[in-house]
């Protein structure tokens, strides 16, 4: 795992630094970071709407983080619980449920409910084992939606869906400028709640699963209900950002439980850097965004330099983008202190 | 009814003959180096387009075609591993993951690039096509002749893996990689030409299977759960359990695809789901 590396990197020095526990401070490029979310909105408002799918993808490959980064969870179906998100707050407005905020809960229920269920073949045997069941569920899931027209509109997807005003105040609109917000304040909402739940000690423990699955019962922690417990976690945020996508973009799609949706999101989130809850949605940004102004080159030439990326990524910057940035703010402090000394 | 049947599970066989040839390279490499590589369509394809090239460029007959696929895959293969799968053995499943679906891309762009995204045609020998009447049941010709190519195979792998010498050090490395490298086997130089080997078997089951699975750039994503699926449900490492695995997925498939075309792959899926349920390690597969 990617953590692993620097998680022995930190150790290293075990004499002069304290066992590293997680903080829950407040850091300045924390602050930096929400504060370019904001600042995107006012700088590019002709860009709003791409900024929402952004926001939205971000939450949902923040979701993943918490299943992959910090539980060691490789998936590759997790499309399956934002495709039910999706159709659930889809399915919701066009029957005349339009309420954003209560659909978004319904989504995310609907996810959570789904992912509990999965959760019990996933948490059991091996990676490949893993592997193979989520991307069975999503590729499963797909064929349903496919197969029942009636319900989901088949593969011309769910239209009709029409979206009541925020609070009753603000609608939807085509500049994106609600959608915008909206996504903003879910993401960071969610964000907190993620933020908290991986300093605290359940955290702690899931990092212990990732790190070492046999040591974590002799120290009294039960390893699959703590799996458990997080899938569902997981699954219900993926929800929800399948119910955002599918409020804010009025359409629901096949393509929201399509295997490339999954294999784009753990992309996303290696670029990133898995395990820092940022690395997601930062991997999430740089990736819609290359993908919107290299649009127009040829597809096939896009996805060529994506997997070249891949390929040097996995070989030579393990940890994705924060992981290079934090390698090398720790080999500077470490020149900092063979000069000091 | 019964001709149907018969029909039925004939094709399925002669499919699953194809997944298990395709397939019991990425099973051994699973088993010996414990990698995942989601990339081993993309030594299937080298092997379809080094026939289909092979036989509209330079107009050599199907039959001759198929040792240069397996030649050409081979080639890939081992150029692949030394340089680049070597590095990656001890990584996590995860690194191994994102790396081979990083190839897979790669594989797919550069094949639209030099070959076009459209099909690739496949002209059979005449005594390949149509059908031959045994026991008054008309069977595909080809279909024959799949089926007797990797019995073939089979018997010849089986024979490599239990008599020779390289066999039982590729057994003893799947084994316990450290025990054998202790008893002064040359553990790295048997990854490499098993995983050559791997990948050749693989491009020879492309070569074969153009007719039956088609070839164009996406092949390796379109058929990458199929493959997974041999080795995850027969275990990895194991001939037998391949054999079996592509067997029931062959016949499974086939026969829900004529019997019930309503419900498309569906029964695929679920019989993926529901036999990983039961055995997490596959069939044949050691405990994890």
């Amino acid at each position: 795992m990617a953590g692993l590396a620097t998680v022995a990197r930190a150790a290293e020095p075990a004499s002069t630094v304290a066992p590293r526990l997680p903080s829950d401070r407040w850091r300045a490029t924390e602050v930096a970071f929400w504060l370019v979310v904001v600042a995107a909105f006012f700088l590019f408002p002709q860009h709003r709407v791409l900024g929402s799918q952004i926001l939205i993808t971000g939450l949902f490959a923040l979701s993943l983080d918490l299943i992959l980064g910090y539980a060691g969870i490789v998936s590759l179906g997790h499309a399956a619980f934002f495709g039910m998100g999706a159709y659930a707050a889809g399915l919701l407005a066009v029957h005349g449920w339009g309420e954003p905020l209560s659909g978004l809960v319904v989504a995310g229920a609907v996810g959570a409910i789904v992912g509990f269920a999965t959760s019990f073949l996933v948490v059991r045997g091996s990676d490949l084992a893993r592997l193979m069941v989520t991307l069975g569920i999503g590729l499963m899931l797909y064929e349903a939606a496919n197969q029942l027209p009636s319900i989901t509109g088949g593969a011309d997807g769910l239209s009709g869906v029409s979206m009541r005003k925020v609070f009753g105040v603000f609608p939807f609109d085509l500049s994106g400028t609600t959608a915008y917000v909206y996504s903003a304040a879910v993401l960071f909402l969610l964000f907190l709640v993620a933020r908290r739940v991986v300093s605290s000690p359940f955290g702690l423990s899931l990092r212990g699963v990732r790190e070492n699955v046999k040591r974590m019962p002799a120290i009294g922690s039960p390893v699959s209900r703590r799996l458990i417990a997080v899938y569902t976690m997981s699954a219900a945020m993926a929800g929800v950002a399948g119910g955002l996508l599918a409020q804010t973009t009025q359409f629901v799609g096949l393509d929201v439980f399509g295997f490339p949706r999954s294999a784009d999101l753990m992309i996303m989130l290696v670029l990133g850097g898995a395990g820092r809850l940022y690395g997601g949605v930062l991997g999430a940004a740089l990736f819609m965004l290359a993908h919107h102004f290299l649009s127009d080159l040829n597809p096939v030439y896009w996805q060529f330099w994506l997997g070249l990326l891949l390929v040097v990524v996995v070989l030579f910057a393990r940890g994705g983008i924060l992981g290079a940035i934090e390698a090398l703010r720790e080999r500077l402090a470490q020149r900092r202190e063979v000069s000091g000394a | 009814m019964l001709g149907n049947l018969i029909g039925v599970l004939f094709d399925g066989i002669a499919y699953g003959s194809l997944l298990f040839v395709i397939s019991i390279g990425l099973s051994v490499t699973m088993g010996l180096m414990n990698f995942v590589n989601l990339a081993h369509g993309a030594f299937a394809m080298v092997g379809g387009y080094a026939c289909v090239l092979l036989m509209t460029r330079a107009g050599v007959p199907f039959i001759a075609t198929l040792p240069v696929a397996f030649a050409a895959a081979a080639l890939v293969g081992i150029v692949l591993e030394r340089t680049l799968y070597q590095r990656l053995y001890k990584a996590t499943h995860l690194d191994q993951v994102m790396f081979s679906i990083g190839l897979v891309f790669m594989a797919v762009a550069a094949a639209t690039w030099l070959f076009g995204p459209s099909q690739q045609p496949v002209r059979l020998p005449d005594f390949l096509r149509g059908q031959v009447q045994v026991a008054g049941l008309g069977l595909g010709a080809y279909r024959l002749f799949l089926i007797a190519v990797v019995a073939l195979v089979t018997v010849a792998l089986h024979l490599t893996m239990t008599r020779t010498r390289f066999g039982s050090q590729v057994r003893a490395s799947v084994d316990n990689a450290v025990a054998s490298a202790g008893l002064g086997i040359n553990v790295n130089r048997v990854f490499g030409v098993t995983f050559a080997l791997g990948s050749g078997l693989a491009g020879l089951g492309g070569g074969l299977g153009i007719d039956v699975l088609g070839l164009d750039p996406t092949f390796p994503f379109k058929y990458m759960v199929y493959f997974l699926l041999v080795v995850a449900i027969g275990g990895a490492g194991t001939i037998k359990g391949g054999l079996v695995a592509a067997m029931i997925l062959g016949i499974a498939d086939v026969a829900g695809k004529y019997y019930v075309p309503q419900v498309g792959s569906f029964i695929i899926y679920f019989l993926m789901v529901a036999l990983m349920i039961a055995f997490p390690a596959g069939l044949y597969g050691r405990k994890a």
